[in-house]
Parts: structure tokens; C-alpha cells; sequence
């Protein structure tokens, strides 16, 4: 065989071989073709991409398929300016729907200079961590430890430490994804909407003195708050008050009034907090000492 | 016969650590009693398994070894009072070494009471089926001594289609400090002797093997003394490596099995007890009674009279600690073992039927202070201290990037049993047996969260 036919012969292998490989490329695009929406694609691009999981589904994408086939509304995205979500709703000619803004709270007022510590924390510097040691050496099993978790899953920065030990929320920044709910060992966060302004800043399980002994700002389970709440919005459960509240449109700042220790606060919309007059005044700026 | 011996190597397992024992502190002082506490508070929830449910009521006047509380289901047990007094509160919260504050009875001792146990009826254990001994252990309320505290009649029962032929007494107390096994063991033996005879019957086990550490061969003398030639019951020394106490490094040193990966001794035919277990056993169950009280050894530099001691059940700490002449005033109190035991944040912790030893450290101690993490270094270290071949550096790190699932599933995490080894040698104190606690603790949450 001269080199000019081993040459030809080759080169027609490869171009017969490559046209059947190509046929069989065009034949699976054609029968194997899945159909994926456009403005799937167009839509992501106009979501922020955190994958927060905020709006219930696992991430952004899903959020936008969900938006297209109608099980979310662009509302849901609470991570998005409200223009943006705008933007969507003008895009598919959807409602851009109702989505009450939701935050995160911490059901704990006891910061370092009114929570008793019993026993100092020496160690890797996490409220997991710290949990695992005799639950971290606070007075109250149940209270905030301080090391700042919380703070450190946060992607949005909005959990911040006073001074005092305990958790910020902004209220601006929170976009409800409830990663803090799941990182804190003490099960303290609580997603509300910011129309439940009534809130229980407590979770102590104990009962008068004993709690006291704990705590400054701490529910003794006095039931003053329950005994003149209007029918059913509060209730004593386990030495806890217990705001029910699938009757939030009750509730009011008469709660705040009866608590003698400060524990019940009321949310204003601006991201404050308030107690109410009654509550035992708390002067002391610095820490307790420990013991 | 002496010279033989120095060629011949002492059964052991691989890696593992060789801290200092600090044992000589307490190993020659005999079980003493202390006096009563004026107040015991005994948690409902001291075992692994469901909690007792009380039977008695607040102003209730209970006498001493009396049932208080009925087990919760088939993996619990029954709690009995530990004095003879008044029962104050069957609610009270009592902080606990694990750390959520647990239910508890509280009952105040009369002072004038004999404190004479006057409950339980002797029986004769030879008429007893295998079915009625193992109600038996239960209704003794007994769970394992040396630290675990699982309801030891569970164990009794293997799973359809196992047997039991093999008991594996554990009198190694590997842990520094703690020498309450090693008194038993010599003050104790007839009663171990015959608690191992019933609990062979009850699981139908052939052979029974005690091992002890070649650190109490003193122990091992006391018992070959007792044990008659031919008995199925043998006494042998294992090497003096931490943790030679665990069960599954005991089972490889004695019988060179291995249990298998996410399994129990009883996959491969053996059931392990600690020798207090066996040495409360011998002693309550013949007479029908319950545990109401267990050797607690109290030692460390924080301790003024440390020693082995006889203490009620719910005793607390506070009272624990006055007696044996420890300021309360920043000291470090460590429950259990300095190795794997707990630090406790308050003295109201009681005695619960798990806790094996008081270790008490006064916060100067140059081990105690905080030393700086550094980096892993991959020096391997780690590696070759975990008895069970995990790999703590690769563990460790991916604990600090919070991949707690691929460390249960593609690194074995759940056979780690936090010995602490990988801790107690890495060169850059990197808290690698926290990283694992922190781990199994956040995917028995997820666990919990999707079930």
C-alpha cells in the first residue's frame, strides 16, 4: 500500500466514523431534548443568589422555577430590595404578592451584667462548644451564652454583640433565613413576624425564687401576664409564659405593664425594644462578677 | 517464672496513650462511708433510656432502699431512696454534669432515722429463671457503674438470633485518679464473684474473663485467690495503656477480637460489665434490694482528704466537697475520669449512679491554664493515638469547616467514642475531641430535626 492511499483511507475512516458519531449527536439532542424555561434563567439573574433558604425553598433557583409555576411570589424573596422584586413581578405578570417582613429574636435578656454566671468558660470560644461543658457554665441552663454563633453564621451581618454578652438583631438587615435558629445550641431564636410585637425574651423553665436566683430579667412564672391577658394569648406552660400568637391581633402593651421583671417586651417597628414601667430598673453597667 | 515474665508481652491493642496515673493519692485507702446530706436530690434521668416515672408524692415519708421511682419503659430503670427522710419536691431542677437542668426527687434525711436499709426480701437465685433474673437487675435498679450508666438488664437480653458466650469483667480503670474498681475489686471480691456467677446464669455466657490493668496486680492476686480451680470465671492482666477500659479495646486485648464497625460487643458474642456493676449485683440481688448508694473516689491537688467513698446517690457535690476538705472557691471539678469525665459549672450536680470520680484541680496548676491553638502541623501524632484508627487530623479539620455530615459518613465519626487520646497528644493543642462532640451533637440534632 502506497502512503497516498494508507492517507486517503484514513481520512475517510475518519470522516465516515465522525458523521455517524455526529448523527447520533443530533438524533439524542433532538429525542433526548429536556425543555427548561427561558426566564428561569432571567429570573435567577435578578434574585441575590445567597441561597438563604428565607423563602422556604433550597435556594435561588428553585425559588425561581417555584415563581414561574406559580408556587412562590416574588414577595417571598426577602433578601431582594422591593424594586427588584418589582422588576420580577413585571416580568412574569405576576402579583408581586404580600410577604410580611420577618426577623429574628432572641428569647433571652440575660446579658452579663444581669444573668448570674456560675462557673468561667475556658475553652474553644463557641456557645456549641461551651454547651457541651456542663452547659456552659451560666446560672441558667436555658440562657444565652454570649460567644457569638450566631453572629458568625450570620451572611447578612445582621447579629451583632453588645457589650453585654447577648445578640443584636437588625431588623433592617435580617432576611428571616433562619440560620441562626438552627446554629444556636440553645434553641433561643425565633423567626416572628414583625407584627407580633409581643415576645417572651425568656425560655427558664423555673419557677420564682429559684429563677430569680438566676437571673435579673427572667420569667419567675408569676402569671401576671396571663391572669388579665385577654382570653388565651398568654398562658403559663412549664413555668414559662407562652404567648399564642394565632391571636396576635389581642395582644397589646397591658402584657408589658403586669411583668415585674421585664422579661415580656414589646417590639416597636423601628427595631427597638420595650419593657414596660413597672419592670425592675436595671442600673448596673458592668459584668456580675462570677460564682 | 519472674525472669518469664519480663519476655512475655502483656495483652493489649494498638495506640492509645500512657498519662500520668496519679493513682497513689488514693489506691491504698479503703472504702469509707460518709455521713448522710441533709437534703439528696436524685434525678429521674441519670441512665441512657427513658426516665423514671416517681411513685412517691411531695411530704411522702420514705424509708431507706425503698422504690421511689418505676422505670420508664424496658430501657430505664427504677431509682430508690437513697435515705430514709421526707420527700420534698418529686420536680425540683437540679443542674446536671451534661448541662440542661433534669428533674429530680428531692428527699430531706431525718437526722435521728438509723439509716438502716429494711427493704427487700432474700431470695434464693437458684429457682429463678433466666426471665425473672433479668427482671431482677432491673427492679435493682442497676446500670452500669463505670461511667455509661445503660440499665444493665438490656444487656442480659441479646437481640433475636445472638447469644452471649463470652462476659468480659472490666476492672482496667484506665482512667487517671480513679481507684473506686481497684478497692472494690480487693475489698469487694466475694461479692464480684458471686454477681459475675449470676449474671453468667442470666445471659448463659460460658466463660467470664476479668480484666485488670498490670498496674493492680494486687486486684489480680485478691481474685485468683477467691476463684476455685476449674471455675469457668478467670482473672487475667492486660497492659496499663489509656483506654484500655473501653469495652472495645478490652474485648481486642483479652480475646484479639474486634467488634465491628457501628456494631456492639454482642455482634460478636460478648456482653461487657465493669466489676463495681458486678460487685453491687452480687450484693443487692440476692436480697432483692436496690442501688442506693456507689464507691466514689475523690482525689486531686484541690482535695485535702482524698479517698474512696462510700456515697448515697443524689448526694451533692457542695456537701461531697466539704467533707473531704476542698474549698469550693475556684477550683476546676471534674466528674468522671480527667480524661473523658465533664467539668461541672455548679456543686448542686448530685452523685448520679454513673459517676465514678471527683476530681478536684486547683485552677494554679500549670496544666490547666489556657494554652494557645495552633495550626495542624500533620505530624500524624493524632493517627497513632486513636485506638480505633480514625484519622482525628483529617477529622479535625473538616469540623472546622463544619462538614459534619461527611465526617459521619465518609470518616467513620460515630465510632469515635471521645477517648480524648487524639486531644491529650497533639503538639498544637487542637481540641480535636470537642470538634467531635460538636459534631455528634449537630447531626443527632439534624437526626432529630428530620425524623
Amino acid at each position: 500500500m502506497t502512503d497516498i492511499t494508507s492517507i486517503a483511507l484514513s481520512v475517510g475512516f475518519m470522516a465516515v466514523l465522525g458523521s455517524v458519531l455526529a448523527s447520533i449527536l443530533v438524533l439524542a439532542n433532538k429525542r433526548l431534548f429536556v425543555y427548561e424555561d427561558p426566564r428561569i434563567d432571567d429570573v435567577e439573574d435578578l434574585l441575590p443568589r445567597a441561597n438563604c433558604g428565607a423563602c422556604g425553598s433550597p435556594g435561588c433557583r428553585p425559588f425561581a422555577e417555584g415563581l414561574i409555576d406559580g408556587t412562590f411570589e416574588p414577595a417571598q424573596c426577602t433578601v431582594n430590595s422591593k424594586e427588584t422584586n418589582e422588576l420580577i413581578a413585571d416580568y412574569l405578570g405576576v402579583d408581586l404578592g404580600a410577604q410580611e417582613k420577618r426577623v429574628a429574636r432572641l428569647a433571652c435578656a440575660g446579658g452579663s451584667h444581669v444573668a448570674f454566671i456560675r462557673a468561667s468558660y475556658a475553652g474553644m470560644n463557641s456557645c456549641r462548644a461551651a454547651a457541651l461543658v456542663s452547659g456552659g457554665g451560666k446560672g441558667c441552663s436555658w440562657g444565652c451564652l454570649g460567644m457569638g454563633d450566631c453572629a458568625d453564621v450570620c451572611d447578612f451581618a445582621a447579629i451583632s454583640m453588645n457589650k453585654y454578652g447577648l445578640p443584636v438583631v437588625s431588623e433592617d438587615l435580617c432576611t428571616a433565613c433562619n440560620d441562626c435558629v438552627e446554629v444556636c445550641p440553645k434553641d433561643l431564636f425565633e423567626l416572628h413576624s414583625i407584627n407580633e410585637q409581643l415576645f417572651v425574651a425568656c425560655k427558664n423553665l423555673e419557677k420564682g425564687e429559684e429563677a430569680e436566683n438566676e437571673c435579673e430579667v427572667i420569667c419567675t412564672a408569676c402569671e401576671r401576664c396571663a391572669v388579665d391577658s385577654p382570653e388565651g394569648l398568654i398562658e403559663i406552660r412549664n413555668n414559662l409564659a407562652v404567648i399564642d400568637y394565632s391571636k396576635n391581633d389581642l395582644a397589646s402593651r397591658v402584657a408589658i405593664e403586669r411583668c415585674p421583671t421585664g422579661a415580656i417586651v414589646w417590639f416597636d417597628k423601628q427595631g427597638g425594644y420595650q419593657v414596660g414601667k413597672d419592670a425592675k430598673k436595671i442600673i448596673r453597667k458592668e459584668m456580675l462578677p462570677i460564682g | 517464672m519472674g525472669l518469664l515474665n519480663l519476655f512475655k508481652r502483656a495483652r493489649t491493642f494498638r495506640h492509645g496513650v500512657h498519662p500520668m496515673d496519679h493513682k497513689e493519692q488514693t489506691a491504698h485507702l479503703a472504702i469509707k462511708r460518709l455521713p448522710f446530706a441533709p437534703k439528696v436530690y436524685v434525678p429521674l434521668a441519670q441512665h441512657i433510656g427513658a426516665p423514671a416515672v416517681a411513685l412517691v408524692k411531695p411530704g411522702q415519708e420514705v424509708v431507706r432502699g425503698e422504690p421511689i421511682a418505676e422505670a420508664g419503659g424496658f430501657v430505664s430503670v427504677p431509682m430508690h431512696a437513697p435515705v430514709t427522710g421526707i420527700v420534698r419536691s418529686i420536680d425540683h431542677l437540679v443542674p446536671t454534669a451534661a448541662g440542661p437542668k433534669t428533674p429530680a426527687i428531692v428527699i430531706e434525711t431525718y437526722e435521728a432515722a438509723t439509716q438502716e436499709v429494711l427493704y427487700g426480701l432474700d431470695q434464693d437465685l437458684d429457682t429463678l429463671t433466666r426471665d425473672e433474673l433479668i427482671k431482677a437487675v432491673q427492679a435493682s435498679g442497676m446500670v452500669g457503674l463505670g461511667g455509661a450508666a445503660f440499665p444493665s438488664h438490656v444487656k442480659l437480653l441479646p437481640p433475636e438470633g445472638k447469644i452471649i458466650e463470652t462476659l468480659i469483667i472490666n476492672g482496667c480503670e484506665c482512667e487517671p485518679y480513679l481507684t473506686c474498681d481497684h478497692r472494690v475489686m480487693l475489698e469487694q471480691t466475694d461479692r464480684l464473684i458471686a454477681g459475675i456467677r449470676t449474671i453468667m446464669r442470666a445471659t448463659g455466657a460460658r466463660q467470664a474473663i476479668i480484666g485488670v490493668e498490670d498496674n493492680k496486680l494486687d486486684a489480680v492476686k485478691a481474685i485468683r485467690d477467691k476463684l476455685p480451680a476449674g471455675e469457668a470465671i478467670s482473672c487475667d492482666a492486660v497492659e496499663t495503656k489509656y483506654p484500655q477500659g473501653a469495652e472495645k479495646m478490652l474485648i481486642k486485648s483479652l480475646l484479639n477480637r474486634e467488634v465491628p464497625s457501628g456494631g456492639l460487643p454482642v455482634d460478636i458474642g460478648v456482653a461487657v460489665y465493669n466489676v463495681g456493676t458486678m460487685a453491687q449485683l452480687g450484693e443487692l440481688i440476692p436480697r432483692s434490694r436496690g442501688l442506693i448508694e456507689r464507691v466514689v473516689t475523690v482525689s486531686g491537688p484541690g482535695v485535702a482528704k482524698p479517698g474512696n467513698y462510700l456515697v448515697p446517690i443524689g448526694t451533692p457535690l457542695r456537701f461531697l466537697m466539704e467533707q473531704v476538705g476542698s474549698s469550693s472557691e475556684a477550683n476546676e471539678v471534674i466528674v468522671g475520669g480527667p480524661m473523658m469525665g465533664m467539668t461541672v459549672a455548679s456543686l448542686d450536680v448530685p452523685v448520679t449512679k454513673g459517676l465514678s470520680g471527683v476530681v478536684v484541680f486547683e485552677e494554679e496548676a500549670e496544666d490547666q491554664q489556657e494554652r494557645p491553638v495552633y495550626p495542624c502541623i500533620k505530624c500524624g501524632a493524632c493517627l497513632d493515638a486513636c485506638p480505633i484508627n480514625l484519622n482525628p487530623s483529617m477529622l479535625g479539620q473538616l469540623a472546622s469547616v463544619r462538614q459534619y455530615d461527611v465526617m459521619a459518613a465518609d470518616f467513620h465519626l460515630n465510632d469515635c467514642f471521645e477517648c480524648g487520646c487524639c486531644s491529650y497528644v497533639c503538639p498544637s493543642n487542637i481540641p480535636l475531641t470537642q470538634y467531635f462532640r460538636i459534631a455528634k451533637a449537630v447531626n443527632r440534632e439534624a437526626r432529630a430535626a428530620a425524623a
